[in-house]
């Protein structure tokens, strides 16, 4: 129990994909325009990487170690085709606003490297559960960068619902701030660099501070003196 | 007999002197741009410096710096003025101080404050706002002389905070020239008409060109290249990168002009419009942003002139100083390396 709960905190915040490892940038930054298209393609990420990391634990015995990187990449592939039809038949327009990155989810080298680093080794459960939370940390960063730059951007959140959960949800949008001019440099690449470096930032501080937190509430190590020459008396 | 001692040192300018020293050399510069545009760059300057002061004082609160000895070498004041001076005369205040905000505290703090930064301030500050604006960073006044309504202290300090001036104009009704069409600046009205097929004698019928540049600009220019001569012969500056960027802006203009005298716009032109001359003396020349070798300088200046006439000739934008000067700051690394000058005892690297 206690490794499992390790792996999900592994995955949210302490070896964070996106974050952390800083591996899937590209899509990363490229999509994380709005919330709903974060959220699209982190939906995506994760029925993935859940998918691939499960069917890499299943066959690991029998994959020579020379060609498993192949062997990996066709796996995933088979899961990015999947993933890709099934959007294109129930979410077309997500299919259509986040384009050529649904199937660029092949070359996100979050994916590989959780079959490789970890899928590869470990028994069925763990992985399974170690790609759900990788993938689940990678879409609530990418959600939160969407977030971030719809707000400074467009001064909305979640514009498009209606293209992910139907068009009950097309309600869903709410106008916080009303701008004459777009703030365009937060919709376009540049502006998901800044955020997500200023994200990084917010990251270490947290961390910085739990970390020193914990020093202080430690007891100071008692010191001992060693003799070293002379007699005691 | 009238002999000297030892040590034959010699004072050299601290900090703060040679911040104020820049500052002081752009003020010709600025007196120009003030009789030709009218007010709106003086409140500019001063929103910028006022902004960027702030923000140094507050970041400085926030690293647990000492805020008043730091702020006293006055580098955050030249980068407001720098900024005030390059922005648009009528841009709305709080994108003035959006810019400021970002340069002193994102492009200088963050990087571990002056001396750390890779960027120049005040160039980065103003990329953002013209990638985020393009629209409003793009629109400049005509020269008073030729605007439809005359905008005074009070009506600019309006336009600025408001967007309306006293008597209800925008933004865009300041634009209009006697002729009643919207301004726009030499270097972009040359781009249009080119692009649109007309020949470099029929776009300079437009009353926007003055003697040998753009109207108001060439006196702007030659302003701050007096200026900036100064600051050569004080040796606040050295002259390899204003010399290497002029120097490659006029080569390569006068070649696209030598072959085609119709369809590019001439050497002086160049020279002498936008940001050029402001660009080469006082925005390229940051001591922290700039490379420090000298052969690397007149690489660094000769890059930036190629940039700003192929961002001028081909690119997006009417004028090309900002990008051209960022751009040139991540080559500067790459640069140094390679022109380290051999150590005395030494081999040359093979």
């Amino acid at each position: 129990m206690n490794q499992l709960l390790d792996i999900s905190w592994l995955g949210l915040w302490k070896n964070n994909p996106a974050m952390v490892q800083l591996l899937g940038l590209c899509p990363l930054l490229a999509v994380s325009s709005t919330v709903i298209n974060g959220l699209g393609l982190g939906i995506a990420t994760t029925l993935v990487l859940l998918g691939s990391n499960v069917t890499v634990s299943l066959v690991r015995q029998w994959i020579p170690k020379e060609i498993r990187i192949p062997v990996f990449v066709m796996i995933i592939a088979a899961f990015v085709t999947t993933v890709q039809l099934l959007m294109n038949a129930y979410t077309y327009d997500l299919y259509l606003a986040l384009g050529i990155f649904i199937p660029l989810i092949v070359t996100n080298c979050a994916i590989i490297g959780r079959a490789e680093a970890f899928a590869s080794k470990n028994a069925l459960l763990p992985s399974a559960l170690d790609g759900l939370m990788m993938g689940v940390g990678f879409s609530l960063v990418l959600v939160a960068i969407g977030a971030i730059r719809e707000l400074l951007g467009q001064g909305t959140l979640l514009v498009g619902a209606e293209n992910l959960f139907g068009p009950a949800a097309a309600g869903m949008t709410i106008q916080l701030l009303e701008f004459d001019q777009e703030f365009l440099i937060a919709l376009l690449p540049p502006g998901a660099f800044l955020v997500m470096g200023f994200l990084i930032a917010l990251k270490n501080i947290v961390d910085n501070a739990a970390a020193e937190r914990q020093k202080r509430h430690q007891p100071a190590p008692t010191i001992e003196r060693v003799r070293v020459s002379g007699n005691a008396e | 007999m009238n002999l000297l001692s030892s040590p034959f040192t010699r004072q050299s300018l601290k900090t703060h002197e040679l911040m104020r020293m820049v500052i002081l050399c752009c003020i010709p510069g600025i007196a120009i741009q003030w009789y030709f545009f009218g007010w709106g760059n003086l409140i500019q300057i001063m929103l910028a410096v006022s902004a960027c002061w702030v923000t140094e004082a507050v970041i400085l609160i926030m690293r647990a710096r000492p805020v008043f000895r730091i702020t006293r070498d006055s580098s955050a004041l030249l980068t407001g003025v720098l900024l005030g001076i390059a922005l648009p005369p009528f841009l709305p205040w709080w994108m003035t101080v959006i810019a400021a905000v970002f340069a002193i505290g994102v492009v200088k703090h963050l990087y571990g404050g002056l001396g750390n930064n890779l960027f120049n301030p005040a160039m980065a500050g103003y990329v953002l706002l013209l990638i985020s604006f393009p629209v409003a960073m793009t629109s400049w006044q005509p020269v008073v002389a030729q605007a439809q309504h005359q905008m005074g202290l009070w009506d600019s300090l309006n336009l600025v905070f408001t967007g309306f001036s006293s008597d209800g104009y925008s933004i865009q009704q300041a634009r209009m020239t006697l002729d009643g069409i919207t301004a726009a600046t030499p270097l972009d009205t040359i781009k249009t008409d080119l692009r649109q097929g007309l020949t470099l004698d029929e776009s300079q019928q437009n009353p926007v060109f003055g003697v040998f540049a753009g109207a108001g600009w060439e006196w702007v220019n030659l302003a701050f290249l007096l200026g900036g001569l100064y600051l050569i012969y004080r040796r606040v500056i050295s002259w390899a990168i204003p010399g290497g960027m002029l120097l490659s802006l006029f080569v390569i203009s006068g070649i696209s002009f030598a072959f085609q005298p119709d369809g590019a716009a001439s050497p002086m032109m160049h020279l002498f419009s936008g940001a050029t001359m402001l660009g080469a003396f006082f925005i390229a020349t940051d001591p922290v942003s700039a490379c420090t070798t000298v052969k690397g300088r007149w690489i660094f200046g000769a890059l930036i002139g190629a940039m700003v006439y192929a961002i001028r000739t081909w690119g997006g934008y009417p004028d090309a100083v900002a990008f051209s000067v960022l751009l040139a700051n991540m080559s500067v690394m790459l640069i140094d390396y390679y022109c380290k000058p051999r150590t005395y005892g030494h081999k040359e690297r093979q």
